[in-house]
């Protein structure tokens, strides 16, 4: 799977493992290409159990549906939006076109996917709050 | 004069001391407001726009004066209170005494991650995780899982050697010292510890583990010790760079002060050594 190849090993060989068992089989084995544009539609869509929590990504209209940031708002997903569970995970697209979260913030991955994998991983089942959290 | 000491030489009174300020700035609930200023930062910077904690020129400055306003803090609570200073190139062990209970604590249980030794565990009752992105109010570690080892000085003196400050576009893809010190791009020294310690560290409300400022505080030194060696070399840009900070524009939060203000950091504070 090119998608777990490419990902950086970060988890032991059995998350790996865990990883592909938990995947459901329904996701695109191609992912985004790396610019340095940030345009919206980057990344494919996506919606998969992982880890037997939803993790969704889409496309998303950007522009401020959220007041988060101190510069009093702006969606700074590249216009991509994360969902886990259904809670949105703020997601960020960095210049070479890897995406780290805010739960994963110092520790780019290449696709929004891998980020909100990652969550997951980082969550330990725990709930995601909305943002911004305060 | 405040001096900032290596973390590995505190006195047993100065770590009880550095504590228990930490812990009362939590108590009357000035320490959460730093933690959510950070986060405002760390998800308002972008690369393709305005930036200015993170992941641009401004990022060394920004956390100076984001440190000397929690060392303040700190010093209202106790005047004899300084930041001391994290040298992860050599205490680079779990076992280092960093990690003690009469000091940070240590690493997470490996169920769940939380701190369950040292003055922050969550059974101490003293540092509830206010400001957060998940529903867990306890203070997480998992040191040495996310990625193995730390920075080695080797890998610190690579990036030191980089004669210029940075360079266009200024963000997580430019080349030059402080976009390796902060570590997008390179042997990443700043990042890798954040995803090192785990926990709250490697997330957007880092500031919630105390160990945030005493990495940051050396960070700041290495900074310090660039300047040291590139006596030739300035920040940069000085001017004209859209959505980045030049020389001498103020920064945000505080809008009173540019990086031109905080190149010194002599004015403030000084290290035990050079």
């Amino acid at each position: 799977m090119p998608e777990l190849s490419r990902r950086r090993a970060l988890t032991t060989a059995a998350a790996l493992a865990a990883t592909a068992a938990a995947t459901t089989g329904a996701a695109s084995a191609h992912s985004s290409t790396a610019t340095a544009s940030g345009s919206a539609g980057s990344a494919d869509a996506f919606d998969e159990v992982y880890k037997g929590r939803r993790i969704q990504g889409r496309p998303s209209s950007g522009g401020g549906h959220h007041g988060g940031g101190h510069q009093g708002g702006g969606h700074h997903g590249g216009g991509f939006a994360v969902y886990v569970d259904g809670v949105e995970l703020h997601v960020m697209r960095n210049a070479d076109g890897s995406w780290i979260s805010v739960i994963s913030h110092y520790d780019p991955v290449p696709t929004p996917r891998a980020a909100a994998r990652a969550a997951v991983d980082e969550l330990q089942g725990a709930r995601l709050l909305p943002f911004p959290t305060n | 004069m405040t001096v900032r000491k290596n973390q590995a030489s505190l006195t047993a009174d100065e770590k009880r001391r550095f504590v228990a300020a930490v812990l009362e700035l939590k108590r009357n609930g000035r320490y959460d407001a730093f933690v959510t200023t950070h986060n405002a930062f760390i998800v308002g910077d972008t690369d393709n726009g305005e930036r200015t904690g993170h992941r641009s020129p401004s990022f060394l400055p920004w956390h100076r004066r984001f440190l000397l306003e929690f060392e303040r803090a700190l010093q209202s609570v106790d005047a004899s209170v300084a930041l001391p200073y994290w040298d992860w190139s050599v205490d680079r062990s779990p076992r280092s005494s960093l990690w003690a209970p009469d000091f940070l604590g240590g690493t997470g249980r490996a169920r769940d991650g939380r701190v369950s030794d040292g003055p922050f565990a969550a059974a101490g009752g003293n540092w509830p995780i206010g400001v957060r992105v998940d529903g867990r109010t306890f203070l997480r570690r998992a040191l040495g899982a996310g990625v193995r080892e730390l920075p080695t000085r080797a890998e610190v003196d690579s990036v030191l050697a980089m004669p210029t400050y940075d360079m266009a576009p200024w963000n997580s893809g430019s080349d030059g010292f402080r976009n390796h010190l902060e570590g997008w791009r390179g042997v990443n020294l700043h990042n890798r510890v954040h995803v090192w310690v785990g926990g709250q560290m490697a997330t957007g409300v880092s500031p919630n583990d105390p160990v945030f400022w005493l990495h940051h505080a050396y960070i700041d030194k290495l900074w310090a010790e660039w300047q040291r060696r590139h006596p030739e070399a300035g920040y940069l840009p000085a001017a004209g760079a859209p959505d980045v900070v030049d020389l001498h524009e103020t920064m945000k939060p505080w809008n009173d002060t540019a990086p031109a203000d905080l190149l010194d950091h002599t004015p403030h504070y000084t290290f035990d050594t050079a």
